[in-house]
Formats: structure tokens, C-alpha cells, sequence
């Protein structure tokens, strides 16, 4: 089978837009995130998106719809996580196990007085981008739009607080806003991403394009840019080596990025060794 | 008359051990070059982080130019520089020249884009400032001195009335370290930039404040320099040998 013939099925068509969308969305978030060593608010907002896919499973809201559930929920508990950090004296990562542990726990629940797991909430852990419904796809437009329009509206704030925090509200960024922009917009891509890779991977498609991305960027600018790249291609390579090989494509995609990685590692390193010389 | 520059009055914080500060009334006037003294813990750094809003005021007032610190929104009059080597993480990959045109968004209104004379305005202070040729290395990738001097034009770069500097010297070498000092002085004197140093580096004190102030938790002394270096109690406070060592500008 080639390319074409690949392209022709509809199903691939719709996850090479969305899957190319999401990856593109949290991989630019992922910068910011892994910069200010947020990185793993991603899993704890996933575990988050598991309890709100439960409790909108229980309502039977199914595929898109069940997106009213999540997204208010998962919101929510991105403000949570800030507002801990805030207020309760706790570290970052500590406010981030709280809420990710209460998803968790939320949706277990749910699920077991809903009579124990399905097909469909297990569908949430590990993805399933070539399932995704046209409704899904015009909804990921959508949020990728407006998400990239808010990135790029708040690009210098998000960029001075990541720099620097204090020397920021020096600089007149109302920092608390921005430090809940920058959450809430990963609250919208992890929601967006369960699709793609599932909550087990998601932080993956958060940190690898950033991790790789600075590796070898030589300007906060192009950081952004290399960890996009990077996040869009290993979705398409993901996919279709998926589709050829018969293989999970959530899983195949964090390994094309582990890949990317391990490449981007091993160009620094020649580079250092180059300019030692 | 002298223009007001800041103005405390009866400004006191406290941090969970308690008090830090109470009961400071000073006033900065334009030109002047205020080196803040005192022994660790006395609350130099917290009254300077409480004059730009780092630090909660629990009671009593500060005034910026005029307007009380909690309305003031015109940070593009203010430079600050705090230690600089625990600012920067080493992963970071701006270039210099993003680092300093971060500097000018304090002066835009949102959506805080920078323009192209924005950036040549940048070059221009990067060139002045001696690190036009590193303007494209990653900050993570500078000698303490190269950060020091792009952090220094930062604070700079809107070209600021008041110029806060917290321990800004503590990481550097001594030759770095007078040549540093060697920049504020002549930014001082030639632009008239208000200057508050705190720093616990007599030598540069001596050599270039025109008032001090010593602080622990209160303000122990606030004056000019000769009365400084005349004045009897600060002898005892501040240790006859470092009084010494700052008055006869060693």
C-alpha cells in the first residue's frame, strides 16, 4: 500500500489534522512548561481528564460530548493546581499528585459504581487518534485556533515570566494572570491530546519535543519552533508506521519522539565535542 | 528643589519568622547614589524588593515618583538588578539580544510586541555596554561577568529615572566586579540615574555612593556619606575597620 492509497481513507486524513494540531499545541506549551519545571502538570491534568471522561461516560456523553464535561473540569482543576501552589505553601509538584490523585480516585469511583471499566474509558488511557470523529477534528481546529491565538497574543508576557518570574513583575506582567493563562491553555491541549496518545503518554508529547528542541535551539524563538516541528512530524511518521506495522499509534508516535530525541542528544554532543576541538 | 524619586514612610514587613523591617521614612531624591548597608538579615534586600512589589508592605506607605508603589504601573522608569547567577537557568536558550529586548516590554501595552527599532535600540545599548558580539549567544553559555553586563542591560534598556541594585556583584571576580561598578558610577553621573545599591561591598560603596543608608530592621543611620564616615555609632555598628576601609575609598 502507498502513500496515496494511505491518504485516501478518510480516517487517516482526520488523524493526520488533528494528530498534526494537538502535537503542534502541546509541543510549543511544552517549552514554557518544561522550562518552568511544570512538566509533569500534564500527567496530573491527564489523570484529571480520566475522572471527567468517567464522570461523562456515567452522564452518556460519548466522543465529542463528552468534551463538556472535561473541559470545564479540567480547567478548573489547572486553576486548582495553581492556586495550591499559591496559597498552600505547597511546591509544584506536590499540588499537581494532589489533583492528579483526586481524578484518579474520582474516576475509579465513578467506573465502579458504573459497573466496573469499559471499552470506552479504557479507550482514554492509551488513545486512539484513528478513531477520532469529523466532529472531533473540526472541535481540535477550533481549540487549536484559539490556543495558538492566545500563545501568540501572550508570547513576551509567557516568555519574560518563563525567563524570569520576579524580574517579570518588574516588568509590569501580572504574573498571577499569566501564570493561569499559561495553565489553563495546557488544561485545553491535554483534554485535546487524550485523544491522541491517551493519559498514560500524554506528558511524552509535553516534554520530548521541548527536551529535543533544547537540545540544539539557539534562541528561545527557535526553541518553539524546533519543538513544533518536531511535535507535527513524529504524529505523521507516527502514523503511518502505525498503520503500516500494525502497531498502536500513540505508543509509536512517543517512540518516534524518544527517537528525535536521542538524535537531537547526540547532535549537541558532536556539536560540544566540535567546538572543544 | 530636588525631585522626589521614592518616598517610604513608616514602611514596616514581615516574612513568617516575623518582623524584617518596621518603621522605615526615607526619601530618595533624583541623582542620588544610596548605598544600603547592614548586617545579614538587617532587611536591605526586602526594602528594596517592597519598593517594586516583591515583597508585601504590612504596613505604612511607599511612594515611586509620587504615585503610592501599589498603584505604580510605569515600570519602564524602573531598572532592576538582583544576583544574577541564581536568576539564570543554564538551559535556557534565549540569545542576549532576548534577554535585553525583554527588558522593554515593561514599556508596551498588550499584546507587548516588539518592533524593529525596538531591537536596533538594543544593539545600540549592547554595543554601548561592550556585548554587541555576543548579542546572538545563549545567556546559558556567558562567563558571570557576560551575564552580569547583559542583565545590566536589561535594566537599562528603557532607559530608567531609578536603578535598584541587590547585591548585583556578589558572584563576580573583583577585576569584574570594579569594572561594574566603574559603569553604574558613570551612569549615575553622566544621565543623573537614581541609584540604590545594596551590597555588602564597602570598597564600592566608599567609592561612589553620596548618601548611605544602614538598616537593621530599622533605619539606623540615613544621611550623606562624610556624615556617614564621621559618625560615631555607625563606627560601633558597622566596625571602625570597615568604616575605615569605605571613608579613606580603599
Amino acid at each position: 500500500m502507498n502513500i496515496i492509497e494511505i491518504l485516501s481513507f478518510g480516517f487517516i486524513q482526520r488523524a493526520l489534522l488533528a494528530g498534526t494540531l494537538i502535537a503542534i499545541l502541546c509541543s510549543v506549551l511544552g517549552v514554557f512548561l518544561v522550562l518552568r519545571r511544570m512538566s509533569l502538570i500534564g500527567d496530573g491534568l491527564a489523570h484529571v481528564t480520566f475522572g471527567s471522561a468517567a464522570i461523562a461516560l456515567a452522564l452518556k456523553l460519548y466522543a465529542a460530548a463528552s468534551l463538556f464535561v472535561s473541559l470545564p473540569v479540567v480547567l478548573l482543576s489547572s486553576l486548582g493546581i495553581l492556586k495550591l501552589t499559591e496559597k498552600a505553601r505547597l511546591n509544584g509538584d506536590a499540588a499537581i499528585g494532589i489533583v492528579s490523585s483526586l481524578g484518579i480516585s474520582v474516576g475509579i469511583i465513578i467506573a465502579s459504581i458504573g459497573g466496573g471499566y469499559n471499552v470506552n474509558l479504557l479507550s482514554y488511557l492509551f488513545g486512539n487518534i484513528l478513531s477520532i470523529t469529523s466532529e472531533e477534528v473540526m472541535i481540535a481546529g477550533g481549540l487549536f485556533c484559539a490556543v495558538m491565538l492566545l500563545l501568540t497574543l501572550f508570547f513576551n508576557d509567557l516568555f519574560a515570566i518563563t525567563f524570569n518570574e520576579e524580574l517579570a513583575r518588574v516588568s509590569g506582567v501580572r504574573t498571577n494572570i499569566i501564570n493561569a493563562v499559561l495553565v489553563m491553555l495546557t488544561a485545553l491541549s491535554v483534554v485535546l491530546a487524550m485523544k491522541l496518545v491517551g493519559i498514560m503518554l500524554i506528558s511524552s508529547l509535553l516534554i520530548l519535543p521541548a527536551v529535543s528542541a533544547l537540545q540544539i535551539a539557539r534562541s528561545f524563538k527557535g526553541c518553539v519552533f524546533l519543538a513544533a516541528i518536531q511535535g507535527g512530524l513524529s504524529v505523521i511518521l507516527g502514523i503511518f508506521i502505525s498503520f503500516l506495522s500494525n502497531l498502536p499509534t500513540s505508543a509509536t508516535v512517543v517512540l518516534i519522539n524518544l527517537l528525535l530525541f536521542a538524535f537531537a542528544f547526540l547532535v549537541r554532543y558532536l556539536m560540544a565535542v566540535r567546538n572543544s576541538n | 528643589m530636588s525631585r522626589e524619586i521614592v518616598r517610604t514612610e513608616n514602611l514596616a514587613c514581615s516574612y513568617r519568622v516575623g518582623r524584617v523591617l518596621e518603621d522605615v521614612s526615607i526619601t530618595v531624591e533624583a541623582g542620588d547614589y544610596i548605598g544600603i548597608v547592614g548586617p545579614n538579615g538587617s532587611g536591605k534586600s526586602t526594602l528594596v524588593q517592597a519598593l517594586i512589589g516583591l515583597v508585601a508592605i504590612c504596613e505604612g506607605k511607599a511612594f515611586l515618583f509620587g504615585t503610592p508603589s501599589k498603584h505604580f504601573c510605569d515600570w519602564g522608569r524602573i531598572g532592576y538588578l538582583p544576583q544574577s547567577l541564581h536568576l539564570l537557568n543554564p538551559i535556557f536558550p534565549a540569545t542576549v539580544a532576548e534577554a535585553v529586548g525583554l527588558g522593554l516590554i515593561s514599556q508596551k501595552k498588550f499584546p507587548r510586541k516588539l518592533t524593529r527599532h525596538d531591537r536596533e535600540k538594543v544593539d545600540v545599548l549592547l554595543e554601548n555596554l561592550g556585548v554587541y558580539s555576543i548579542r546572538n549567544k545563549l545567556i546559558g553559555e556567558l562567563s558571570g561577568g557576560q551575564q552580569q553586563r547583559v542583565l545590566l542591560a536589561r535594566a537599562l534598556v528603557n532607559d530608567p529615572e531609578l536603578l535598584i541594585l541587590d547585591e548585583p556583584t556578589a558572584a563576580l571576580d573583583p577585576e569584574t566586579r570594579e569594572r561594574f561598578y566603574l559603569q553604574i558610577a558613570e551612569i549615575n553621573r553622566s544621565l543623573g540615574v537614581t541609584v540604590l545599591l545594596v551590597t555588602h561591598d564597602s570598597g564600592a560603596i566608599g567609592k561612589y555612593a553620596t548618601k548611605m543608608l544602614y538598616l537593621d530592621k530599622r533605619v539606623l543611620f540615613y544621611g550623606g556619606f562624610e556624615d556617614f564616615c564621621s559618625s560615631e555609632e555607625m563606627s560601633v555598628l558597622f566596625g571602625s575597620h570597615s568604616q575605615h576601609l569605605m571613608c579613606h575609598r580603599h
